[in-house]
């Protein structure tokens, strides 16, 4: 939590400042941590059960779950589906492959169509240019992930020998979206503004009127308003 | 304030209890006030919400971006501890029956993430069979229950608007939130079709109450237990940690309750249970003894109660224990609103929950299902987790993007700018309605499994019956209907027919079972009289769901919390006329 903003909340008497204290502290030393890689192995900072931490301590005892030539393929098609722009940084940056060796982990379904995935664009690679897919040079690559990443163009269903690959890149797709949004530079990049103590006024007035909507006068009259002085 | 370790002569209590939820929670709070020595047995750890936090959390906290596990079905910042299954204590389901049992392991149970709505039963709920011939008539009425409600509001806090309402009774409410924007979408379509729409009535502070807590700052994170202000309702901050400080409350945390103790007249002496840090048995003594360990798990304790006296289990002569187990219907459909695609940014999280909400609004006689539903309502810019635009492929082929029409699937800078277009346009909907309770649906003890502390376990027996799946029916065509009126798309729960019941929701999903020891007028077809008092031992009460005659379409907590907060008194006067 913002500590301006805290404070703030404190002064008007909305938060208890006992849990403050502790809610900013494992918050402090999150931001420290978290703009490694490997963040997604760190320790829990959210609260966990003794049996959940325990859990929580055998998963990340496991080690890595692809090997280092699948991580360098995750990576390059990761950054292929969410490249840095003129918004927001790279999935690669935002840790979405660290996050990906976790969460197959987590959840075993993925961990077979992940890297049987990798090895079929591997064999594919190898069938049309003679070599792996991240030894390939970028247009090469993007003419094999052209033939997967569209899953309702023609030559998908004309030619079925594509479906595992466009199978597995629709996964790969979810899993690097979902990894990327719910990282710092996803969520930053998306706009999410909550999380954070604040007060809730309505809808803002442009807003209303761009949607051609209005709170009814009884709305107006019984729902909670805060005013610029406790806020 | 850890938990206490118990001496193998522990001291008697004037009260023991089993469970810490609301239920628990309201009794050791009155009792404790009251002055009585009041010892409280609860299964889980010593959760405490000032310490255990997973509030304002971000989504990359959790390596797993708060996706659920078996810990945490709800999600990875979810408070609840376990849920459909705990590791060493199982239960069974008859064959060709369903029932998912949750069950949470901590201090404060459920109430650390419930869904903090907050409905007072109205004066036809505790009446159905004589509206309808169906389940049974409560014990009390309305009135008996009004003030106690009265209290609940006054003392915990609740918001909400007065409607005058015939079977929806006006409360003491602090003030709602405004609508979100999807919300005021939600109310025209809704409205069109008929659907009353009025502003939702949950436990959450939107103004100052007490000097023990602070008000609602609005994170949307109810779920996760108002660890910062304390300005939802749970248990454990609105209660027990309030009761401790009467110093009249002891909590045995990390016990795992076996039997209620009985002695040669057949009343109640105490609860033996196992310490699971010491896995040794203890036993503790009290003049009264109050279950409240959920529905079926007071009703697992009675059957495993057995003893000359109570050869069928205790306050179980009747033969009703376990039986006429009910829980909530439920049926869910959702989409988005295209026109909210591209939309501004702003914090909308709110409560933790729906600002509006839709009473049951029709006439049963007129139907062909016997019982209402209320419906709850979701959507807008919240929090990414896990599952975030997954599926993005069927989205972005479909619909023009900024006014451009693309390919299905693809990657790259211009799948960035979908996912940001998409974002904050879902809206979804769910009915929650009343079944009837039936002497078929039960749970009973399964003669041959035990959990691993060696306790008797339940085996469950539970089918929906036409009336249910009707009423799912129904909720699925008007959640059409709404959504169709607001423009929506609905791309989820649209398909369901006969063949899946409507959609409607496996017994127990709804987690809001009750009924497996009700309160009733005759000894023979109830457990408990209108006190929550066990007929046949008369220092035994239950006061949680399980006292439950029928529930409505109300979510049960705050009539747990009043029941209980009425029994609780009762026990007071009784012991006072020396009849305890």
């Amino acid at each position: 939590m913002d500590r301006r903003q805290s404070l703030k909340l404190i002064a008007t008497g909305a938060i208890a400042s006992g849990a403050l204290v502790a809610g900013c502290a494992t918050d402090d030393k999150k931001d420290k941590k978290a703009d490694t890689p490997a963040a997604d192995k760190r320790e829990f900072t959210t609260d966990r059960s003794p049996e959940e931490a325990e859990f929580e301590r055998a998963l990340r005892a496991k080690g890595a779950f692809f090997s280092p030539h699948e991580m360098a393929t995750i990576t390059v098609l990761a950054d292929i589906i969410i490249p840095r722009d003129n918004v927001s940084g790279s999935a690669s940056e935002a840790g979405v492959p660290a996050f990906m060796d976790f969460i197959v982990q987590d959840m075993p379904q993925h961990q077979t169509p992940m890297r049987g995935g990798l090895r079929w664009m591997d064999t594919q690679s190898i069938k049309r240019f003679g070599k792996n897919f991240v030894e390939c040079t970028p247009a090469e690559r993007i003419t094999l992930v052209d033939l997967i990443a569209y899953p309702e163009r023609e030559h998908v269903k004309k030619d079925k020998k594509l479906a595992p690959g466009v199978a597995f890149f629709s996964l790969m797709r979810n899993l690097t979206v979902t990894g990327f949004y719910t990282s710092e530079i996803g969520v930053k990049d998306l706009g999410y503004a909550g999380n954070r103590p604040n007060q809730w006024n309505g809808v803002p007035a442009d807003v209303l009127q761009q949607y051609n909507v209005s709170y009814t006068e009884k709305e107006i009259k019984e729902c909670v308003q805060f005013t610029d002085n406790n806020g | 304030m850890g938990d206490v370790q118990v001496k193998k002569q522990p001291k008697k209590y004037d009260v023991v209890i089993v469970g810490s939820g609301a239920g628990g929670g309201m009794a050791a709070y009155t009792l404790a006030n009251a002055g009585l020595e009041v010892c409280m047995i609860e299964a889980g750890p010593m959760y405490d919400p000032q310490k255990n936090i997973t509030q304002l959390k971000n989504p990359w906290d959790s390596p797993r971006r708060g996706a659920s596990t078996k810990f945490r079905p709800f999600g990875d910042f979810d408070a609840c501890y376990w849920g459909w299954s705990i590791d060493g204590e199982p239960y069974t389901k008859k064959e060709g029956t369903q029932f998912d049992w949750w069950r949470a392991r901590m201090l404060g149970g459920r109430t650390n993430h419930w869904g903090r709505i907050s409905l007072r039963f109205g004066p036809k709920d505790f009446k159905r069979r004589s509206i309808d011939g169906l389940g049974e008539d409560w014990p009390i009425g309305y009135d008996d229950i009004k003030p106690y409600y009265d209290r609940v509001d006054k003392l915990i806090g609740v918001f909400g608007t007065n409607e005058g309402l015939e079977n929806d009774p006006d409360g003491i409410f602090l003030p709602p939130p405004r609508p979100r924007l999807h919300e005021l979408f939600l109310k025209k379509g809704a409205t069109e079709a008929g659907v009353r729409v009025i502003p939702s009535r949950l436990s959450i502070l939107t103004q100052k109450l007490n000097e023990d807590r602070g008000v609602c700052f609005f994170c949307g994170q109810c779920n996760r237990n108002c660890s910062m202000a304390k300005a939802d309702f749970s248990s454990p901050n609105v209660l027990i940690y309030p009761a401790l400080k009467t110093g009249k409350l002891t909590v045995l945390a990390n016990s795992m309750a076996r039997e209620v103790l009985t002695n040669n007249e057949g009343l109640a002496t105490g609860v033996s249970y196992v310490n699971k840090e010491d896995m040794q048995e203890y036993q503790v003594e009290g003049r009264v003894v109050i279950l409240a360990a959920s529905a079926c798990e007071s009703a697992r304790l009675l059957l495993n109660s057995t003893s000359t006296r109570h050869e069928n289990g205790l306050a179980n002569n009747s033969n009703v224990v376990g039986k006429y187990l009910h829980d909530s219907t439920g049926a869910a459909l959702g989409g988005f609103i295209p026109t909210l695609f591209g939309r501004k940014r702003y914090n909308e999280d709110g409560v933790g929950g729906a600002h509006i909400y839709s009473p049951w609004w029709l006439d049963n006689r007129k139907l062909d299902f016997p019982r209402g539903y209320h419906i709850e309502y979701w959507g807008g810019m919240g929090q990414p987790s896990y599952g975030f635009n997954w599926g993005i492929e069927k989205m972005n082929g479909k619909y023009p993007v900024n006014g451009q029409q693309k390919e299905a699937g693809g990657y790259g800078a211009s799948l960035k700018e979908d996912n940001r277009f998409f974002w904050g346009a879902s809206v979804g909907m769910a009915g929650r309605g009343e079944a009837i309770p039936v002497e078929s649906n039960y749970c009973e003890i399964d003669p041959s499994v035990v959990d691993k502390y060696g306790i008797p376990v339940l085996r469950f027996n539970f089918k929906w019956s036409e009336n249910e799946i009707r009423q799912a029916r129904h909720m699925k065509q008007t959640f059409k209907e709404i959504m169709h009126n607001m423009g929506a798309v609905i791309t989820w729960g649209g398909d369901d027919d006969a063949s899946n019941n409507y959609g409607l929701s496996k017994p127990g999903e709804i987690i809001h079972e009750a009924g497996t020891v009700r309160m009733g007028n005759d000894p023979k077809r109830s457990a408990l009289n209108k006190y929550s008092q066990a007929h046949d031992c008369k220092n035994l009460f239950c006061v949680d769901g399980g006292q439950f005659v029928s529930q409505a379409d109300k979510n049960i907590t705050w009539t747990i919390l009043a029941l209980s907060m009425r029994a609780s008194e009762y026990i007071i006067e009784e012991m006072k006329k020396q009849n305890l």
